[in-house]
């Protein structure tokens, strides 16, 4: 698979505060993005997201590492012209309208007028924002302006997008299109790196991960090596049998209206649980096998730092 | 071709500001009050119509190239549009001349404007049009662009309120220059004329542009000062854009 996004060792350190104190918040970045994947950057609030992704794009000089896109040095523009990039909380030209605010993007590419015309068309109906066309982006909600932010990263048809919280802001539908878009993009082979925090999105939609605290890349890898197969607990809702007839056979979750919620940690306790209600003529809603999950790893991750 | 850009994007966002239309109103209403002190005038009225008329146009020319200039760039800083610029191939200083362009663009159009009032109200007075008015309007647009490349360059590592006023100190540092001069000339020799005289080459000397009291007497312009005083804009103007190009390629956008 060829390379994209190659960083090797990028440390940066800010100087704050009245009197200079130096703080660290990359310490040492590795990681490669193949073609045609969707890379999840995850990481808590501070932990060096959007600094990362600010030090590919050329906003902040690192103090020391390499980064690469397509093989050429980061701030090489023949490599930028290949690039998209949504910011987190994206603010723009409020004085524009959609349409002339994707122009004036589309104008910096160099692509000649009427490519530009055809292009924004049929970008603000895949945004779904065809009827904001001659409105000014002071008059947009934070979800419309994600949604013409996104058009704006892709208005040079690029072949590597870099989308930093692209989904935060949305409503839940908002956010499955927004999702459908992304993964269209990987379907006509682009590659795609989602920074998020939201970690159902980045499980729903990501091949490859990394996860990055304080500064650090704790992990990396492929979501299903990442992630554990076992089965950790059963959750087990049953009803029509009395909670000290189940005492001792797994942990009591919540008890209402008839129904009990249990979480059985042994697989042969869930066989009695079983045996009990078909015995005792009780009912079983439902039965869940629980697997280790990206918010399980992710929160193990984070405490252990 | 990324510099004309971002230069029209400039002027769209510049002439969309209210900003320029409330100092425009006020540079009409006062040249047009120039007429008014031309009635309260003994002697010669129609040079009070053109003294206070070429001063607004002067003054008011460089507020708007300051407090619109010193935005500019901390505005884009401030409101992150940087962020998806910097990710376009789009070189730092590209989009720096760009920004500067655009506002000696917006400069010129409203320059136009005020002369349009300016000499439309000299010709209702005197019936005849003076063109001659155009070789000091020149050299105030020459000096609008050095104000202009200069609150640009504050505007690289300043908030745009210490911009506004490192500008306005250099326009006024700038017009008053001429008075080392004549200190020069009171001290004698020693370290105190020397570090005067270093002082008094390094600092702007905007009254070059200055031709107000000859084209209002209708005194001789040697052609030679008109094109030094154009040389000395230019030049100064690119060495002031050359440093703050200088500030910006290194600047990290947090």
């Amino acid at each position: 698979m060829t390379t994209v996004l190659a960083l090797e060792n990028v440390r940066k350190t800010f100087k704050t505060g009245f009197i200079p104190k130096s703080k660290e918040i990359l310490k040492g970045i590795s990681f490669t993005v193949g073609e045609g994947e969707i890379f999840g950057y995850l990481g808590p609030n501070g932990a060096g997201k959007t600094s990362t992704i600010k030090c590919v794009l050329g906003l902040l000089f690192p103090d020391s590492g390499t980064i690469q896109i397509f093989g050429r040095p980061h701030l090489d523009l023949g490599a930028k012209k290949k690039l998209g990039f949504l910011p987190e909380n994206p603010y723009f030209y409020d004085y524009l309208t959609a349409a002339e605010f994707l122009d004036f993007y589309a104008q910096l590419f160099g692509i000649a007028k009427p490519v530009r015309r055809e292009r924004i068309g049929a970008l603000l109906v895949r945004v779904g924002m065809d009827k904001a066309a001659g409105l000014q982006l002071r008059k947009f909600s934070r979800g419309m302006l994600q949604r013409i932010g996104l058009a704006q990263a892709l208005i040079n048809e690029p072949s590597f997008v870099i989308l930093d919280e692209p989904l935060g802001g949305l409503d839940p539908i908002g956010r499955k299109e927004i999702r459908d878009i992304i993964l269209r993009l990987r379907d006509e082979g682009k590659t795609v790196v989602l920074s998020s925090h939201i970690l159902q999105d980045i499980e729903m939609i990501c091949d490859r991960v990394a996860i990055i605290v304080a500064g650090r890349i704790l992990s990396q890898g492929r979501l299903s090596d990442l992630i554990s197969e076992k089965v950790l607990f059963t959750e087990v809702t049953i009803s029509g049998l009395g909670a000290e007839e189940i005492a001792g056979l797994g942990e009591s979750v919540s008890a209402q209206a008839g129904s009990i919620l249990l979480k059985i940690y042994e697989e042969k306790n869930v066989q009695a649980v079983l045996d009990l209600v078909r015995k005792k003529n009780g009912r079983i809603q439902s039965l869940i096998p629980r697997t280790q999950t990206l918010e399980d790893l992710f929160v193990d991750m984070v405490k252990s730092t | 071709m990324t510099i004309k850009v971002i230069a029209l994007n400039t002027f769209k966002e510049a002439i969309r500001d209210r900003i320029l239309y409330l100092l425009l109103f006020f540079a009409a209403l006062s040249i047009l009050f120039s007429r008014v002190l031309a009635f309260l005038t003994v002697g010669d009225r129609t040079k009070i119509i053109k003294d206070v008329g070429l001063a607004s146009i002067s003054l008011f020319g460089a507020l708007m190239a300051i407090l619109i200039g010193t935005g500019l760039v901390t505005k884009e800083i401030e409101k992150r549009t940087i962020f998806t610029l910097i990710s376009k191939p789009l070189r730092r200083h590209d989009f720096l001349l760009g920004k500067f362009f655009g506002l000696v663009l917006t400069l010129f159009v409203m320059l136009a404007g005020m002369t349009i009032i300016f000499l439309a109200l000299l010709f209702f007075y005197t019936w005849t049009i003076e063109w001659r008015m155009l070789a000091a309007i020149f050299l105030i647009f020459i000096e609008l662009v050095l104000i202009t490349a200069v609150a640009i360059f504050f505007s690289c590592f300043s908030t745009p309120i210490l911009s506004s006023l490192f500008s306005l100190a250099f326009y006024l540092i700038g017009h008053f220059a001429w008075s080392l001069d004549t200190l020069l000339k009171k001290i004698p020799t020693g370290p105190a004329r020397t570090a005067l005289r270093v002082l008094y080459l390094l600092l702007p000397r905007l009254e070059n542009f200055n031709i107000k009291t000859e084209v209002v007497h209708g005194l001789p312009v040697a052609r030679s000062l008109f094109f030094a005083s154009t040389a000395y804009g230019i030049v100064y103007t690119a060495f002031v854009l050359g440093l703050a190009v200088l500030i910006f390629r290194r600047r990290d956008f947090t």
